[in-house]
């Protein structure tokens, strides 16, 4: 089961320390991205979104459609991650916004209840094949040899616009008026809504927002990823690992926590390749136990 | 005194159901209906118990699937080891099936004894860890557990007191025992001081402890009994399909348990059994049209979630209730008093 001698030797020759380094960033950024959408609607909003993965799928699979029909791959993203904001405003309209209230039990139930109608519906549209994009022919380029290692430039592109986009989105909650807004209403509604503020508006922009991020994921990764319906269930997992391990609500934490797992991900492949899932579940488990805040997290876990 | 009575008549109503569920075996002439009702004692079982967790003590757990999994593996392992058999001869199935329930207890004491410091999401989310965990050590230990492929080849099961469970009765009527012994051991704690200990916990923490009771003993108590429950509800699963699966600990089938819950009841003691029926009933009724039972299963939780607002049987109380209206005793207590209880005591702690 553990093969350290494969590990070690990764790590005393830089070649493979640079390939394995490149796919932990990636995986680890495109995790942010989707953990960044988890701890946005946890943060502000106060509902864990058991359905995060289902909007990954999404953007996933209306990327694919796209890309069949324009042959763009930027045109594909956008309207990937487009679908996932709009499935996600009327997902928070018609369902999320009626539990608010409820106990965690409820809101775990009606995004239960939506993630095994999406993976239906996908399994309907799309069918139950794995799918397979491809990278696009604009990335089709040599890759780049730092130290003897292997980067395509296309790994560097997805985890460069993830972390820009988690990023801008953490300044837009933390800084912008709409953030000020949104958080307020979260924090009070009534004296907002007082105020002439729409609240509902807000809260489902938000959640939309936070999808749309799931969604940009899903379709970012769509070349690099096979399609099939439930795949966003391992992707919730994981990014609910992220999102503990970091820390509730803190999005430094989620980026920290989403890089640790890249790279759990990536060496561990090589030393212990059995026990991948096993490694990170060890880790939330032995951040639960003894920082049940999280790394970064500022609410105390009572 | 008057407890001591109540234990018995509820022991006794648990022996006449097991004879009526006997009967019923021995009167049905075909395999069909006993080989659903096997399948509904196992997951009978497992959402009772975390029912227990969750109705009773307030404690959210994700991962109960876990107990479910680690009560068929260990029956399963422990038959198909070498020598394990041919040694116990006629007590292999009754000894193996103890093992089972003492195996999970004790792997439930321990998970228990962790989670049950935290509280509400960083308690459902550490469990789920634990199940997780669980999975992925039986897919890496294959040498014992069969990896991926699960336990198969076939669990022995050596006939014991003229049953032989290889037969459709014979292992109906085991299941059927093995269902109301758990069902009966739930039900006793929750009539107890115990069990009101247990609501008393999930109502208010608090001052549960200003009593001066350790609320983190009786919460680890609690969610070890509610293992050995789900244990054994393995065990059926793995007499009735002679194998056991990494699916079995799977998020799904925890999953799938809360949802059962919910839709059934989450605040009468029946109302899961019922929540497991129903959700067979949706599962098998659309499999006649359609593969897509997942989209059928999805549409009925958010009817569930949306417009009842509370479980069936829930409704079906609450909807009796208000009929009868003001007049009766203010001894009852309706599953909407309770909720807004409940309610009430988390704004209060947040």
């Amino acid at each position: 089961m553990l093969d350290l001698g494969a590990l070690s030797n990764c790590f005393s020759n830089s070649a493979c320390l640079v390939t394995q380094s490149a796919t932990g960033v990636i995986i680890g950024m495109l995790l942010f991205l989707v953990a960044s959408g988890v701890t946005l609607i946890f943060g502000v909003l106060h509902v864990v979104n058991f359905a995060h993965g289902a909007f990954y799928m999404i953007g996933a699979y209306v990327a694919y459609s796209t890309y069949g029909v324009t042959g763009n791959y930027y045109v594909a993203v956008l309207v990937g991650t487009i679908a996932a904001a709009i499935v996600g405003v009327l997902f928070e309209r018609s369902a999320i916004s009626r539990v608010y209230k409820e106990n965690l039990l409820m809101q775990l139930l009606v995004c239960y209840a939506f993630v095994l109608i999406c993976d239906d519906a996908v399994k309907i549209i799309w069918g139950s094949e794995y799918l397979a994009m491809g990278v696009p022919d604009e990335f089709r380029v040599r890759p780049w040899r730092i130290a003897g290692g292997v980067v395509p430039p296309f790994y560097l592109f997805l985890a460069g616009t993830a972390l820009m986009v988690a990023v801008l989105s953490l300044i837009l909650i933390r800084y912008s008026r709409f953030g000020k807004i949104v958080r307020a209403a979260a924090a009070n509604p009534t004296m907002v809504s007082v105020l002439g503020i729409r609240v509902p508006i807000y809260f489902a922009t938000l959640f939309g927002l936070g999808c749309g991020l799931a969604g940009m994921a899903g379709a970012l990764a769509a070349p690099v990823r096979s399609l099939t319906p439930g795949m966003g269930l391992s992707i919730l997992i994981e990014s609910f690992i992220v999102t503990v391990i970091g820390g509730m609500g803190s999005i430094p934490g989620a980026l920290l926590a989403a890089l640790l797992l890249g790279f759990t991900r990536a060496f561990g492949s090589l030393g212990f390749p059995l026990f991948v899932d096993g490694a990170m579940f060890l880790m939330m488990v032995v951040i639960l136990v003894f920082r049940p805040q999280g790394l970064l997290g500022e609410r105390a876990g009572r | 005194m008057n407890s001591t009575r109540i234990f018995a008549r509820t022991s006794l109503m648990a022996v006449i159901g097991l004879a009526v569920l006997i009967l019923i075996g021995v009167i049905y002439p075909g395999t069909w209906l006993l080989d659903t009702m096997t399948g509904l004692f196992a997951s009978g079982l497992l959402v009772m118990s975390l029912h227990l967790l969750v109705g009773y003590t307030g404690l959210v757990s994700f991962g109960h699937a876990a107990y479910f999994a680690s009560g068929g593996y260990i029956f399963g392992m422990l038959l198909q080891a070498d020598g394990v058999v041919a040694a116990l001869g006629g007590w292999a199935v009754p000894i193996a099936t103890l093992v089972a329930l003492l195996g999970t207890g004790g792997f439930a004491l321990f998970v228990g004894l962790i989670c049950a410091r935290l509280s509400e999401i960083y308690f459902a989310f550490l469990t789920l860890a634990f199940q997780m965990l669980l999975v992925s050590a039986i897919q890496g230990l294959v040498q014992y557990t069969g990896g991926d492929q699960g336990l198969t080849g076939g669990i022995p099961r050596p006939e014991f007191l003229g049953l032989n469970l290889v037969e459709v009765k014979d292992r109906y009527v085991f299941s059927a025992f093995l269902f109301m012994a758990g069902l009966l051991v739930i039900r006793l704690v929750t009539l107890s001081s115990f069990g009101a200990t247990l609501r008393m916990v999930r109502d208010n923490e608090t001052r549960t402890a200003f009593l001066g009771i350790n609320t983190y003993r009786v919460k680890v108590a609690a969610f070890t009994i509610a293992g050995m429950i789900a244990g054994l509800g393995g065990v059926i699963l793995a007499i009735f399909t002679s194998a056991a699966y990494p699916e079995w600990a799977g998020w799904a089938v925890s999953g799938e348990a809360i949802f059962m819950i919910m839709l059934g009841g989450l605040h009468s003691f029946y109302g899961p059994l019922l929540g497991v029926v129903v959700m067979r009933a949706i599962n098998d009724i659309t499999l006649i049209y359609t593969t897509h039972t997942d989209l059928a299963k999805g549409i009925a939780i958010l009817f569930v979630v949306l417009v009842l607002r509370r479980g069936i049987l829930d409704w079906i109380l609450d909807v009796r209730a208000t009929r009868r209206k003001r007049g009766t005793s203010g001894d009852q207590i309706t599953s909407q008093a309770l909720t807004k209880t409940a309610k009430g005591t988390k704004d209060a702690a947040s």
